[in-house]
């Protein structure tokens, strides 16, 4: 069960915003998680705790293909991110690195900064705490489930190769 | 089947797939950069293999912070240089090559038919070719480079349909800021992008790697060109390797098509912080600039110079204003130097750097400060891309670049 406080965006949160390129001469997740959302939210990395989640409108994480930003988000500490769609590659670099994406409108529209979210990943459910509401997010599909219940593609392709 | 269908059933081994199929594909191409591949490359060490599935078909560019412009970007592109000579895997090194998505086919490594994967978003470029080309993240191209497949889910295609001639100085960077503009950063959002009419058919093979490699700034996984004779001809020109061409069934499906008539398109402009945010250039206004940026994985080729050679040549860039040129390749900078653009270029008063994406994603060689603003050839124009979080860049194409450069504004070409 995941469990912390909302900090909100709008559509298009790119993954220049998550990681500006001018940090990307390393790779290390901790230097990275020091500048995440540094050019939209210059508050973020100052308030983020340990559980909290994010949850934006629409095409969360388009831009570069830098797996660099779900790795900045997850070593922030967020548990999760919600929203009403996902750019695809970021989307399929979260699931390889093991940082839960929930796709649930309905969640997004009811939720505001602060609030605070209780997830379910094994049932995709998504309780707003504050507001007393629950929600439902799209399962992931099966192919995907394999990736996630392995422990992320490089766990899944080890287990691949040894068959 | 369509074109992406077509390909991807013929990678994964099975006589039909569709949309929102999950396949297994075998890859033709892997390719890297030095901000990806060490990523990648710890990944990849991570699985245990001792060698990569296929040396000759992994390829890692350090493109991105080089000339390395600090310590730790020289540790990156360190990383790269020490896993090839360990792997025997191609290396374009830096004074030797260039912008990986101006090189890759320039050096004949994709052809028509292939289907290519890359740490790096704008890996799309290469469906100009009839490749099926889409860019992904770190950890799967560490585990492709082991494995030699990916899983993929098969996207529906969208087709775009361009009618009428096009007018002069409208190119391939204007027809995809135009439908960029009409169907917003999401309009493709999991589709592969599918461009066709008589628009496209005339337009040079430069001019459709411009179109494929901005397909990702509208959420598109591919943007895909038939192979036509120009990207037959291109691809033995360039490759040893075969063309494979795969032609659409006539009862194809596509999820949406749109069709656009451009023969009254004007050069477009991207403004700030969106690539979707476009107008025509005779609506974005008084804009005063202070760098313009000709070059990039997007307007870097040789094509590129040669229009902005033809508008710079004889004048004077605005006293106000830098403008920096970037040829995407050390070919396009010895074919512009052979042309006689570089001395027009210099003798006009713009810098001209040797091959890097530096500018395009913040990294260096012409970085902006808080309230500055920039014209640039690039693909993107997000908060921050190119440097103070406050600064403004505005994307069009290299002619009205070349024009903005000498007025010191954004004005259109031919004024």
């Amino acid at each position: 069960m995941l469990k912390g406080h909302v900090f909100k965006y709008g559509a298009n949160v790119d993954t220049d915003a998550i990681i500006p390129a001018r940090y990307l001469n390393v790779s290390d997740p901790y230097e990275l998680s020091r500048h995440c959302m540094e050019d939209i939210d210059l508050d973020f990395v100052k308030r983020v705790k340990p559980g909290d989640i994010i949850v934006a409108t629409t095409n969360f994480g388009c831009g570069s293909s830098r797996e660099h930003a779900p790795i900045a988000i997850k070593a922030s500490g967020v548990s999760a991110v919600v929203a009403k769609s996902f750019a695809r590659i970021f989307f399929r670099n979260a699931i390889n690195i093991g940082l839960p994406l929930l796709e649930s409108p309905e969640a997004v529209d009811a939720t505001d900064i602060g609030d605070e979210l209780e997830i379910d990943l094994e049932t995709g459910t998504i309780r707003n705490l504050t507001k007393g509401k629950t929600f439902k997010a799209a399962p992931y599909p099966e192919f995907m489930s394999g990736i996630i219940n392995a422990g992320g593609l490089i766990d899944y392709t080890r287990e691949r190769l040894k068959k | 089947m369509n074109l992406a269908e077509k390909i991807l059933a013929a990678h994964s081994g099975k006589p039909h797939v569709a949309p929102g199929e999950f396949i297994s594909a075998k890859v033709d191409v892997v390719l890297a950069n030095d901000i990806t591949a060490p990523i990648a490359i710890r990944e990849f060490r991570k699985l245990g293999v001792e060698k990569v599935f296929d040396p000759k078909k992994i390829v890692l560019v350090p493109d991105h912070f080089v000339p390395n412009k600090d310590i730790a970007s020289a540790e990156q592109a360190k990383m790269l240089r020490d896993f090839a000579r360990e792997q025997g895997v191609n290396f374009f090194e830096c004074g030797q090559m260039g912008i990986e998505h101006v090189i890759l086919h320039e050096k004949g490594l994709v052809v028509p038919g292939d289907l290519v994967v890359g740490a790096d978003s704008h890996t799309c470029t290469y469906g100009a070719l009839g490749a099926f080309a889409t860019g992904m993240g770190s950890t799967d191209i560490g585990a492709a480079m082991a494995t030699g497949d990916v899983w993929m889910k098969v996207p529906p295609t969208i087709k775009f349909v361009y009618h009428g001639k096009l007018p002069k100085y409208v190119g391939g960077k204007d027809l995809i800021l135009y439908t960029i503009g009409q169907i917003g950063v999401d309009g493709a959002l999991y589709a592969a992008m599918q461009f066709s009419g008589e628009a496209i058919d005339e337009l040079s093979m430069e001019g459709r790697f411009t179109m494929a490699n901005m397909a990702i700034e509208a959420g598109g996984k591919a943007g895909l060109f038939l192979a036509d004779k120009k990207a037959v001809e291109y691809a033995r020109n360039h490759s040893h390797r075969k063309p494979v061409v795969f032609e659409p069934d006539a009862d194809a499906e596509y999820q949406a098509m749109h069709e656009y008539d451009v023969s009254k398109l004007e050069p477009q402009v991207a403004l700030p912080h969106l690539p979707s945010n476009v107008r025509p250039v005779s609506q974005v206004g008084d804009i005063s600039l202070d760098q313009v940026v000709i070059g990039s994985c997007t307007n870097g080729r040789f094509e590129d110079l040669q229009m902005a050679a033809g508008i710079l040549k004889g004048k004077k860039v605005n006293s106000n204003l830098r403008c920096i040129i970037i040829p995407g390749s050390q070919q396009v900078y010895m074919d512009a130097l052979r042309a006689g653009y570089i001395e027009a270029f210099i003798e006009a008063g713009c810098a001209v750097s040797t091959p890097t994406c530096g500018p395009c994603l913040g990294g260096h060689m012409g970085i902006l400060a808080a309230g500055e603003k920039c014209l640039a050839t690039t693909n993107r124009n997000f908060i921050g891309r190119m440097g103070s979080p406050r600064s403004e860049v505005y994307l069009a194409g290299p002619a009205v670049a070349a024009a903005s450069a000498i007025a010191g504004k954004i004005v259109p070409p031919e004024i």
